[in-house]
Order: C-alpha cells, then structure tokens, then sequence
C-alpha cells in the first residue's frame, strides 16, 4: 500500500516535471505537421533563429523567475533592457572600448534592479508600484540620454554576439545563445543548491515564516532584485547587438512577454513555485510559435491572439495540478 | 527537582507599556529545567506580551531577566534563540511550498561555499524528526501536504534543531485533535526527561491540568497568581483569569426540544459524508463529535450546499433544499459559521456593520443604494446584544480579539434570521469569557425554539452544552445518543474506532 502510494507519487512527479516539455512538443508538432511550413519548420537554419531570437526575452526571463518566486514582479525589465542597450551604444559611440561599454550597460541594469530592490523593501511598497514607477523612469531616462532618437554606434565585436552564423563557425550557434544556456544552467544551480535559492522560495511561500527563521529577506530581496537587474542589462547588450544602434523605443511591453515565459513555465504569481527550466520552456513555446506563424504567413494579430489563449491555457493546466496536489 | 540552583529562567517585574495601556505590570515569572509551566489567561491579559519579551522581540520597560543565573537582555530574536529559546507560534509558521526538509533547516542551512549539503542536513533533520518520534514523516513532501498534526511535529523537531534549553508552545492543541494532542503530550514529556524547560501556553484548561507540573495566571497584565498545578483547582484557576466575570463555563439556559426542524436523508457528498441520515429538532443542541478528517465539517458543508451533494435530501421546515448554493439556504433559515473565522468566516478588513450584514443587505438599501445610517444603527445594536467590546461598527473586523470576531460571525446568522445554525467549531482559540457568553447565547437561541448543529473537537465544551451528541468517523454516523449517555471515554472510543458504544 504504502509503496503503491511511493509509485503513483513518482509517477505524478514525472508528469509534472514533463508538462511543460508536452507544451513545447506539441507546438512544435503542430508546426512540423502542417504541410506550408513542414519542410522548412526543422531546418537548423531556423531552429537557430529561434534560438537567437529567444536570447533577449530568456536572459530577462531568468532574472525573472528568481523575483516571481520570490512572490514579487518586475515591470521595469523591459525599460530597463533598453536603457542599457542606450548605454552600451552610448559608451561605444563616446570612442570607449567595446568591452567596456558592455560592463556598463550590464551594470546599469544591475543599478536599476538593486534601486528596484531597495525602494520595495526600504518604502515598504509592493513590487507592482515601484517597478511600475521604474517602467516610466528607466525608459525617460533612455530617452533622455539618446536625444529622443536612435544612438548610432561603430560595428565592433559586440555586434557578433548575436550573429545568426557566427564566426568562429565550429560555434555553430551565436555567441548570445550560448550565453544564455550557460547562464539558464548556472542559475537553476543556484536556485536548487544553493541557501540563496532556498532562502528565495521561502520568501515567496512565507515571507513571515522566512523572517521568523532569521532569514535576512530585506537583504535577500535587494539581491534578487539586482541579479534580474543584471540580466536585464545583459540582455540589452544583446538587444544593442542586434539592433547596432541604441534605440531608446525599443522592446516596449517584453516584461509581459518574459512574465508569461515564467507563468507558462509554472511560476506562481503568489510566489514560492517555478522553476528555470519551466521558464526556458516558456520562452522556447512563445518563440516557436511567433517563429511558426511568421513562417504561415499569418498576421501579427493570429500570433498575439494565440499567445494570449496559450498563457490562459498554460496557468489553468498548472492551478488543476495545483489542487490536486493539495 | 533540584531547588538550590538557579533556576532555568527567571523573568523579575517585568513591565511593558504600549502607548497608555499598560500590558504588563511586574510580572514574575520562572522556569525551571524539565518542568512545565503553563502561562494562562484571558486574551490580552499580557501571555504573549511576556513571551515577545523573552524572544526578544519586544523589549522590556523594566524588570529584568536571567537564565541559569545570568543576566540576559535579549537584542532581537536572533539573540534569543542562540541562547537557547525556541518559541512555537500559534499560527504555524511554516512555508507551504517548502518540503519537510527545508521547512526544518530553514534558516540555519549546512552548506559549503553558499552550497547546501544537502545529505548531511537530511540525517540532522531525520535525527531532529526521530527525537519528536515521527521518523516517519517524509523528507520531500511539502508541507501543505501534510496534516495539520504532521506540521506540527514539523515545528517541533525545527525548535528543537538548535540546543533548547527552554520551549514556548503557543496554543499548541488548538488544531489538533483529542488523539494528536495526546501524542504531542508524549512528546513533552520525552522533551522533559531531557531537561528542557516548556513554557505551555493553552485556553484548555483540563488539558493544562494534565500536562503541566505549574500554572501561572495572568489579568489585565498582572500576576493574578501561581501554584502547582495538583494544588489549585480548575474552577480556582478560572476565577483567577477572569476576576468574578464568568460564573459558570457552561450556563444552562433551560429549552425544549419539538418537532423536526432539519432533515438530512442519507446525504452523501462527494468524498465524505457518506449516506448520513439525522434530524435535528427544534430548540436543540445537537453536537457533532469526531477527529479531523471524520466528516463532521464536510456534513455541515454539504447541508449548507457549499460543497456538492452527490446523492440524499436535505429538509428544512419550509421544504426540500437540494439544488442551488448557500444562497437558497440562507433564504430557507440555514446559517453556518465556518470554522476557518480568518480565512472564509469574515471578511477581516471590513467593518463589523459590513460583516453583520453581509448575508442579508436588504434591510440597508433603498434603489440600489446604501443606507449607511441604518446599517450603522444595525451594527451598534447588534454590539450591544451580542457583548462585542468594540468602539464603533465602523471599526475592522480584524482590530477586534478572537473571541468577538467571532461573536460578529455569529451575530451574522442571528441578523440574516437563521432558524437553523451550523456551528463549526465556533470556540476555536477564543478567550473564556467569550466561550461561555457563545454557550450562553447558543442557549437562548435554543430557547427560542431555534435549531443548532454544533461540530467541535473539544468533547468537554459538547458534553457540557448538547442535549444530543452524534460521533462520525470516516464520513459516517457511527452513532446518536441523548448526552447523558456519554461521556468522554465514550466518545474517544467511539470517534477513534468507528464503533458504536457497547451500552
């Protein structure tokens, strides 16, 4: 009896560790069946486009997942993505060295982050106000720093990051893209063995309870906060790669993309569930299917409206999971 | 015990003020080790107060404190724990989403450059799960799916992690029922043989009785007194709490039972219950005994179509309820108090005249608008029948103490004209007075030929109130008896086996 319960409790493990993945194969099974695409749909040349193209909202969406778990969000990523992309090709443009104009920009999106992260804990306020503030700060501050208008920048080796054939060629994939496994690889580390990872699930599960066990959550919540910063900024060193120019308008509205990567990939609004792979796989689902309705030569509002029933569809499938479990 | 060495704790005319009130006012208090102390009194008489001090989360006014003979002015509550004292909330304090494993290290992970070690924390947590003797608990489960006694053991073996020399269990058996409070009781005594001091907060009185070695009583922030526990008796320790203001924990309001007032024909829900048929009188108090997980709450939802009716009928003096929600059985006379007050009972953070009112608005609204004066008006008299110690109607539910929480949820029903009351578990974690004047009113209601369903885990507050007692266990009726044919063994025997009694 008790080992029948052990076994159906694995085998309902298994299934909810491979719900997200069924999501994924079954766009792209749609796609690769249906016969104006189906010759073109797997080609590595355009699996690498995907990949590429998922870079930007992934490299947010993993800075994400630490701050929807942690029972927070974050509205300001995608302002914040573009005033470091205005960074970068600022700093480039003032004749400083690629290398360096990168570190800014990746440390401007760790400043916006870390005041993100400060003003929650220190006003007390509740992440949806202060990243809502920081949406409209970071992105007039882009604005005011280009001049209200595009920041040309010299090509350099920046621009490479996200070249679709990258050179080295026995890279096979962009350098951005690698970029991006890497780091989706280190965090899930760092969420699952890590007292930061833990400390971070208890925060967004009981934030009460986290303090009470002398857990320091203010501090802890200014690190998230910074750490999705950072990506951010890093990912707008990849939009500034691939745009070559600094554009101050750019990826306006992506936070919502990269929370409904997260949400799709199971995290919990409420906080204290998802997971980094659950939120690739969100990233990837989006990715296919903009990709495969692009390819179907469907218009842009088919794409908006099946993302729109996926997200629904991708929580209500994980609340029923949910209640089961409890 | 050993008098001539310091004792374990000694809290010396401790005094606290919050603003003009006085929360305490030098109190003395000691602890000795592998002795039970249990702190009793009112709510607001200054318990928890006196326990924030101790855990360091609220600091002193004057008096002082000493530990083994050494001053301790605890800085915060980490400080307090270093030293030895673990504390046990009312409210779990665990989180959710986290497994036994992480729940229990929770704080204090073992890790090795920010790496957790996770095997060596497994064998700590299975030795700290081993000391409370529930090993069997599993490591990676999380910890809302555990039960409510489960996740208590889980907080146990978490304070009992660090070396605590001294314990502070807050209402530990409010959740629990009669058979899980006994375990936890094997469990204080395992702590006690090993020296460990236990501060027992509890409103169950018998049950301190049983479990503690000393009482001391707290009112109005005062010491009203202390002693062994073999050596006062229960109705001296509730005089001391309640200064005179309770005569009797049970006043016997004299009713008549009549014809039948509700009918459940072998309703069965969903999961549980499972076929029960039972009636209910006229002015009667029928209670409802039986362990968590029995089905006494789900009967009680099922009658009030909160849950769905999968076969059976339920009756009501005006005909057959069957279809619909909670909705059509307000209009029909059914009220039930949830037994969750916080969570589902009352909306906390409106106003007492808005929880009142909530089930029956007609009364305050003239073409769809509200007439605030009127509800308002509702709302003073209602304070003023039901004893609410409150300042305004307009005050929020959740300003107000335990006990007069609940006396809004159950002025609620009494507003919406309910002629039959679902009470599920309408003492849980309130204060004395607040008991007896809910008995109280249960009584006059019966009085008034009203019909009330009375689901508690307490059996002496059933003993002492019903006309009828019915057991059930796993979803049924094992049995239904006039009350002066039980008696507390009788129902344990009968709540735990799912026998009827031999008679």
């Amino acid at each position: 009896m008790n080992e029948a319960k052990g076994g159906s409790r694995r085998i309902r493990l298994l299934v909810n560790f491979l719900a997200p993945f069924l999501g994924l194969l079954l766009v792209i099974i749609v796609f690769s069946l249906l016969p104006q695409v189906q010759d073109r749909f797997l080609r590595l040349g355009n699996l690498k486009s995907v990949a590429t193209q998922s870079v930007i909202v992934a490299l947010g969406a993993l800075g994400m997942t630490f701050i929807i778990i942690s029972g927070g969000i974050d509205l300001s990523a995608a302002s914040n993505i573009a005033l470091s992309s205005c960074v970068v090709a600022f700093a480039i443009n003032a004749g400083m060295a690629p290398w360096f104009g990168v570190l800014l920009g990746v440390l401007t999106g760790g400043l916006i982050g870390f005041i993100n992260g400060t003003l929650i804990t220190s006003l007390r306020l509740v992440p949806f106000i202060i990243t809502l503030g920081m949406l409209g700060i970071a992105r007039g501050v882009a604005k005011w720093m280009a001049g209200n208008q595009k920041i040309d920048a010299p090509i350099t080796w920046v621009n490479e990051l996200m070249a679709r054939s990258p050179r080295p060629s026995w890279l096979l994939m962009a350098p951005g893209v690698w970029m991006m496994i890497l780091l989706a690889v280190a965090t899930a580390v760092v969420l699952r063995t890590t007292v930061f990872g833990r400390h971070v699930f208890a925060i967004g599960s009981n934030e009460a309870t986290a303090r009470l066990c002398g857990i320091r959550t203010k501090l802890t919540k200014v690190v998230i906060y910074g750490l999705a910063g950072l990506f951010c900024g890093l990912s707008g060193v990849m939009e500034f790669s691939r745009l070559t120019v600094g554009d101050p308008t750019v990826a306006v509205g992506l936070e919502l993309d990269i929370i409904a990567a997260v949400v799709i990939g199971g995290g919990s609004l409420n906080g204290g569930q998802g997971s980094i792979l659950g939120s690739m796989i969100g990233v990837f689902i989006m990715a296919f299917l903009r990709n495969g309705c692009t390819m179907m030569g469907w218009p842009n509002y088919i794409q908006e409206i099946i993302i729109g029933l996926i997200i629904i569809v991708a929580v209500a499938l994980d609340q029923l999971r949910y209640r089961r479990d409890s | 015990m050993d008098e001539s060495r310091p004792p374990l704790l000694r809290m010396e005319r401790i005094s606290k003020n919050f603003g003009a009130t006085r929360a305490l006012d030098e109190v003395d208090f000691d602890l000795r080790s592998g002795e039970v102390h249990a702190l009793l009194g009112e709510n607001g008489a200054g318990k928890s107060t006196l326990i924030k001090i101790l855990s360091g989360a609220v600091k002193p006014d004057g008096g002082a404190i000493w530990l083994e003979g050494q001053r301790f002015a605890p800085a915060g509550p980490l400080e307090s724990r270093r030293a030895g004292i673990s504390v046990i909330y009312q409210e779990l304090n665990l989180a959710p989403h986290l497994t036994v494993e992480e729940n229990i290290m929770l704080g204090r992970e073992w890790h090795g450059f920010g790496f957790l070690r996770r095997q060596r924390m497994r064998e700590k947590v299975r030795e700290a799960l081993g000391l409370v003797h529930h090993a069997e608990i599993p490591l990676d489960v999380p910890v809302r799916q555990l039960s409510v006694a489960a996740r208590q053991v889980v907080e146990i073996a978490r304070a009992l992690l660090e070396r605590t020399r001294i314990l502070v269990m807050d209402e530990p058996t409010s959740s629990l029922t009669g058979e899980d409070s006994q375990r936890l009781f094997g469990i204080i005594r395992h702590l006690k043989s090993q020296g460990v001091g236990i501060i027992y907060i509890s409103h169950f009185l018998e049950e301190v009785q049983q479990v503690a070695d000393r009482s001391t009583v707290l009112r109005d922030g005062k010491k009203a007194g202390t002693g062994r526990t073999d050596e006062i008796s229960l109705e001296s320790i509730i005089k001391m709490m309640v200064g005179g203001e309770v005569k009797e924990l049970f006043p016997q309001v004299a009713h008549q039972a009549g014809e039948d007032s509700l009918e459940s024909g072998a309703l069965k829900g969903k999961h549980m219950p499972a076929a029960v048929t039972l009636a209910l009188r006229r002015g009667e108090i029928l209670g409802v005994a039986g362990l968590v997980g029995s089905g006494r709450t789900e009967f009680l939802r099922t009658l009030f179509g909160l849950d769905a009716v999968e076969s059976g009928r339920v009756l009501v003096g005006r005909g057959e309820v069957l279809c619909g929600g909670p909705r059509q059985r307000i209009r029909k006379g059914i009220g039930l108090l949830s037994e969750d007050r916080q969570g589902e009972g009352l909306a906390l953070s409106r106003s007492i005249a808005d929880n009142l009112t909530l089930s029956y608005f007609a009364p305050y609204v003239r073409s769809g608008f509200i007439r605030n004066k009127q509800q308002k008006k509702a709302g003073w008299e209602w304070i003023a029948k039901m004893k609410i110690k409150a300042t305004s109607p307009g005050q929020p539910v959740s300003s107000l103490s335990g006990g007069n929480q609940q006396k809004v949820a159950l002025a609620r029903l009494l507003h919406q004209n309910a002629e039959v009351f679902l009470l599920d578990e309408p003492t849980r974690g309130i204060d004395i007075v607040s008991k007896s004047q809910i008995y109280e009113s249960m009584g006059d209601l019966a009085s008034k030929g009203k019909s009330i369903l009375f689901v508690s885990s307490y059996f002496p507050e059933l003993l002492g109130v019903c006309d009828r007692i019915a057991v059930f266990h796993r979803g049924r009726l094992v049995e239904l008896r006039p009350v002066i044919e039980w008696n507390e063994e009788a129902l344990l025997a009968a709540a735990t086996t799912g026998r009827p009694a031999a008679s």
